[in-house]
C-alpha cells in the first residue's frame, strides 16, 4: 500500500494541462469578477446593506465601504496573475485570500460555486502551474519544467469529481426522485420557452429530469475519467449545464463546470490548445517544452505542503456529511447545508415579521425588515435559521440603543419547502435574543412532521 | 454498468432533445398555460374595465364639485360628499394595480395617504401655493384630504358650508378643493389613456418570465397591495399592531366621515379577491387568472388545491370583516380584538399569498436580482 502510495506520487506527467487549467481558471475568474461589478453588485450586495450576515467565526470579515472596491480590485489582478502565471504562486495566495474574504463578507450571497472557486483556488497555491506557459518560467530558465508530478494534476480532477458526485449523492432523496420536487415547482413556469416549453408543465418531464440529474452528477466523474467514454462524458457536461443555463438564473457556473471539465482530457488536448494561443501571440512554445522533469525535494516543506493538501481531501470528504450529527431534517434545519455541494436541490422560502418587546414595560414593536436589510437579504434570511438569530441578535441591539430595556426579540415566521403548504418554522415564543449561534442543535427551530427520506 | 450507464444517459438525452421535434405537435396544447392569454384577459376584462368605472366616477366628482361651487347649499354638499364617496369606493378596485403608468405618476400616493395632514392642508389653503406633485404634497390630497375639507372642517353641515360661503378666505377653500379634486380625476384620465393607447400592448407582449415582465410586476402589485395597503394601512395601523399596541383610531380610513372604513375595506378585499380569480369586471365570468395559473402549475398543497385554500381564506377575511362596525375607529376603542382577529385572518392570507403562491408560481419577490445556484 504504502509503496503504490509512494509509486504513484513519483509519477509523471505532462505540465501542459496544469498550465492550460491555470490560464484558463485565471481567466474566468477575471470575467467573473469584472461581471460582478459591472453588474452594480458590489454597491447592492456589500455597501448599501445597513447590516451584514456573517459566518460564525467569520465576524470580523466585513465589507470596508468604497474600499471593497480594492479588495475586487486585488483579486482581478490577481486572477490576471494566475492566468499569466506572473509570481504565480503569491498570486494565487493573493487570490484565495481576496476571494474567499469577499465570500466571508455576506453570507446572503453564498453559493456552492463561490465555494468551489476558494476551493480550487486554496489548493491552486500548492501545485507547480507556473512550471511551464508562464510569464515566470519564461523568465526563468529554473523554474521552466516539461513534466511535473502526476498527482498536482490529479487533484484537480479529484476535486471535481467531489463536486460532481456529493451534488448527485445529495439528488437520493425522496423528494428529488419521486416527487421531482422542486423541479416541478421550477420548470412549469419556464413554459413559454420555445420548443421545451410546453413540455415543462409534463410531469414525466420532471421525472425525467429529475432523474438523469441524479444519473449524470453521479456518473459524469468516471465517464470524464475513462478515456473511451471522455468525449462523449464532454458533449454530456456541455448539453447539462447549457440546459441549467437557460432554466436557471446561474450565472457563470456553467461555464465554469464546463471550462474546468476539459481537465480531465489528454495533455496532448491542453498543448494543442497553448499552441494555438502561442501562434496567435506570434511566439513559440518550444521553449517550454525542455524535457526537464520536476521532481520534489522530499524536504520539510514538500512534506508539510503535501500533509496540508491531503488533510484538505480529507476534510473535503468528510465535512459534507457533517449533517449527520444533527438531529431533523437537514433541507428543514440546514444543519449542515451549505458546504456540502447541495446544488439546486430544494425550493424553499420563507416570510417573517419580526416583534420587539420591551422587558420591562412589554410594548411592543413590529419591525419593517426592509428598513434594515436588503430585498436579497430579506429573502435569504426568511428560511435559514442562522440568519433569523443574527438578524434578531442585530434587532436586539439596535433598539437597545434606541432606549427599548432589555430588548425581547420574536418571530413569527413561516416556511414552505418543496411543495408544501407554508408552516410556522420558527418557535414564536421564544425570545431569540437570549439564543446564541454554535455549532450545537437549534432547539428552537420546530419539527418539520415530515420525512424526506435519502442523503 | 457502464452500458446501464449510457443507456440512462441515452435516455436523458432523448428526452431533452427529441422535445424540440416533438414540441410541433404540442403547441396547440390545451394545457400549456398561456400568459399571454392571461395578460390579455387582466388588462381587457379586469384592469381597463376597472379603470374607466374609475374615471367615471372621477368625472362625476369633478362635476359635483363645480355644482357645489356654483350653488352651495347642503343639497349640493350632500351631493358631492355621494360623488366622493362613490369614487373613493372605486379606487378601493384600481389600488392594487400599482405598476406602469398609475406607479409612474404615484396614483397611489397622491390618492390615498392618510391619515390626512391637515395642518398641511391649512397651510396650503392660506398661502395659495402648492405643488401637488412632490412628494411632501402626498399627504395634503387625495380623497382623505376631501375627507378633511367635506366632513371635517365643521361638526355640522352649516359650519361647513361657511368655508365655502361666508368665510374670508372661502375662496381659496374653494380653489383648493377645486385642485385636489382635479388632480384626482386628471390621474385617472392619463392611466386610463395610457392604457388605451400604448400600454395595453406593451403590457399584453411582455409575456415573459423574467423580473420584469408583466405578469411578475402585476402579481408583486397584486400581493404588495394586500400586505401593505390593505391589512397593514387599512387594519394594522389603528388597531396598534405596529406601535407598540398604541391605537389609533384616527388613522382609520375615511376617518372624518368616520363611517365608511369598513366599506372601504371590504371592497378592497372584493376586488383583490376577484382579480386572484380572474373574475371580469363587467360580468360573473371568471377568466385566466392567479387561481387559473396555479391549477395549471397543478400547486396541490397538503392534498389540497392551493387556489381553493386562498378563496377559502378570503373567505375568512371577509366573514372576519362582517363582525366589525362600519366605524374602526369606533371599533378600536369599543373591541380592539375584533380588528386583530381580522388582522389574524388576513395575515394568513398574506402567508398564503406572498410565500406559497409566489412560490408555486416561481414568481420572486420585488426585484432579487444575483445569482442562484
Amino acid at each position: 500500500m504504502n509503496k503504490a502510495i509512494k509509486d504513484y506520487l513519483s509519477k509523471q506527467s505532462s505540465a501542459g494541462t496544469l498550465a492550460f487549467f491555470r490560464l484558463a481558471f485565471g481567466l474566468m475568474m477575471c470575467l467573473s469578477l469584472l461581471r460582478f461589478v459591472s453588474y452594480g453588485w458590489v454597491d447592492k450586495f456589500y455597501i448599501e446593506p445597513l447590516f451584514h450576515f456573517t459566518y460564525y467565526g467569520f465576524e470580523w470579515v466585513r465589507p470596508i465601504g468604497i474600499y471593497t472596491y480594492l479588495i475586487f480590485f486585488i483579486a482581478f489582478i490577481a486572477a490576471l496573475g494566475i492566468a499569466l502565471g506572473y509570481k504565480y504562486r503569491f498570486s494565487a495566495l493573493i487570490f484565495f485570500l481576496s476571494f474567499t474574504y469577499i465570500e466571508l463578507m455576506d453570507k446572503t450571497t453564498y453559493l456552492n460555486h463561490y465555494y468551489f472557486i476558494s476551493v480550487i483556488s486554496f489548493v491552486l497555491i500548492f501545485l507547480p502551474a507556473s512550471a511551464f506557459f508562464s510569464i515566470d518560467a519564461y523568465r526563468n530558465a529554473q523554474k521552466r519544467f516539461e513534466y511535473i508530478p502526476r498527482w498536482t494534476t490529479d487533484v484537480l480532477k479529484l476535486l471535481l469529481s467531489i463536486v460532481y458526485f456529493y451534488a448527485g449523492l445529495a439528488k437520493i432523496n425522496s423528494d428529488w426522485l419521486f416527487k421531482a420536487m422542486p423541479l416541478k415547482i421550477w420548470l412549469p413556469t419556464n413554459s413559454n420557452l420555445p420548443f421545451l416549453g410546453d413540455l415543462l408543465n409534463e410531469s414525466w418531464v420532471h421525472y425525467a429530469f429529475s432523474w438523469s440529474g441524479m444519473i449524470y452528477d453521479l456518473s459524469i466523474p468516471f465517464l470524464l475519467l475513462y478515456k473511451r467514454t471522455r468525449w462523449f462524458a464532454f458533449v454530456l457536461v456541455v448539453i447539462f449545464h447549457l440546459i441549467t443555463k437557460i432554466l436557471f438564473p446561474i450565472g457563470v457556473f456553467p461555464y465554469i463546470m464546463i471550462v474546468s471539465s476539459l481537465v480531465f482530457f489528454e495533455s496532448s488536448f491542453h498543448l494543442k490548445i497553448l499552441r494555438r494561443i502561442t501562434k496567435a501571440l506570434n511566439f513559440n512554445i518550444a521553449m517550454f517544452q525542455n524535457s526537464k522533469v520536476l521532481v520534489e525535494n522530499l524536504n520539510s516543506f514538500s512534506l508539510i505542503k503535501r500533509v496540508i493538501l491531503g488533510l484538505f481531501l480529507v476534510f473535503q470528504l468528510v465535512f459534507p456529511f457533517r449533517y449527520l450529527a444533527y438531529p431533523g431534517e437537514l433541507f428543514w434545519t440546514e444543519e449542515g447545508f451549505r458546504f456540502s455541494w447541495r446544488v439546486m436541490l430544494m425550493e424553499k422560502a420563507g416570510y417573517t415579521e419580526f416583534k420587539v418587546v420591551d422587558a420591562r414595560t412589554k410594548q411592543e414593536i413590529l419591525v419593517i425588515n426592509h428598513q434594515f436589510l436588503s430585498a436579497f437579504q430579506e429573502k435569504q434570511m426568511a428560511f435559514q435559521p442562522d440568519f433569523i438569530l443574527e438578524y434578531a441578535h442585530f434587532l436586539h441591539n439596535y433598539y437597545k440603543k434606541a432606549g427599548v430595556n432589555n430588548p425581547e426579540v420574536y418571530v413569527a415566521s413561516y416556511v414552505a419547502l418543496n411543495g408544501r403548504l407554508s408552516k410556522t418554522y420558527i418557535n414564536p415564543s421564544i425570545n431569540l435574543a437570549k439564543e446564541y449561534e454554535s455549532f450545537q442543535h437549534k432547539s428552537w427551530i420546530l419539527p418539520f412532521n415530515d420525512t424526506i427520506k435519502g442523503f | 454498468m457502464k452500458k446501464l450507464l449510457f443507456l440512462f444517459f441515452g435516455l436523458g438525452i432523448i428526452i431533452s432533445c427529441t422535445s424540440n421535434d416533438s414540441d410541433t405537435d404540442t403547441t396547440s396544447n390545451p394545457n400549456a398555460f398561456d400568459r399571454a392569454a392571461l395578460l390579455t384577459n387582466w388588462a381587457d376584462n379586469i384592469i381597463v374595465p376597472r379603470y374607466e368605472i374609475y374615471k367615471q366616477k372621477t368625472v362625476l366628482l369633478e362635476s359635483a364639485t363645480t355644482l357645489f361651487f356654483n350653488t352651495p347649499n347642503t343639497v349640493n354638499l350632500d351631493l358631492l360628499r355621494n360623488a366622493w364617496f362613490e369614487a373613493y369606493k372605486s379606487y378601493q378596485s384600481v389600488a392594487l394595480f400599482n405598476f406602469g403608468k398609475a406607479e409612474e405618476i404615484r396614483l397611489n400616493e397622491i390618492s390615498n395617504t392618510y391619515p390626512t395632514d391637515v395642518a398641511g392642508i391649512e397651510n396650503n389653503i392660506a398661502s395659495g401655493s402648492y405643488n401637488l406633485n412632490l412628494n411632501a404634497q402626498y399627504a395634503k390630497q387625495g380623497y382623505p384630504a376631501i375627507d378633511y375639507l367635506l366632513n371635517g372642517l365643521g361638526t355640522d353641515d352649516a359650519s361647513v358650508l361657511k368655508f365655502y360661503t361666508s368665510d374670508a378666505n372661502a375662496a381659496k377653500y374653494k380653489d383648493y378643493l377645486s385642485a385636489v379634486v382635479k388632480k384626482i380625476n386628471d390621474n385617472s384620465t392619463v392611466v386610463l389613456n395610457d392604457w388605451k393607447t400604448s400600454f395595453r400592448d406593451t403590457y399584453v407582449k411582455n409575456n415573459g418570465t423574467s423580473v420584469t415582465s408583466a405578469v411578475n410586476s402585476t402579481t408583486n402589485a397584486f400581493v404588495k397591495h394586500f400586505e401593505k395597503d390593505i391589512r397593514t394601512a387599512k387594519v394594522g395601523i389603528a388597531a396598534g399592531k405596529f406601535s407598540n399596541e398604541i391605537k389609533f383610531p384616527e388613522k382609520v380610513e375615511g376617518f372624518y366621515k368616520n363611517d365608511i372604513s369598513k366599506t372601504l375595506l371590504k371592497i378592497a378585499i372584493q376586488s383583490s379577491k376577484d382579480f386572484f380569480n380572474g373574475k371580469s369586471t363587467t360580468s360573473e365570468i371568471n377568466g385566466a387568472g392567479l387561481k387559473s395559473f396555479l391549477d395549471y402549475v397543478k400547486a396541490e398543497r397538503d392534498g389540497v388545491l392551493l387556489s381553493s385554500t386562498i378563496n377559502k381564506q378570503y373567505d375568512a377575511v371577509l366573514n372576519s370583516t362582517s363582525v366589525l362596525n362600519e366605524s374602526f375607529s369606533n371599533q378600536v376603542n369599543a373591541d380592539n380584538s375584533k380588528m386583530l382577529l381580522t388582522y389574524d385572518a388576513m395575515q394568513k392570507l398574506v402567508i398564503y399569498t406572498k410565500l406559497d403562491m409566489m412560490q408555486a408560481l416561481n414568481i420572486s419577490i420585488d426585484y432579487v436580482d444575483g445569482d442562484g445556484d
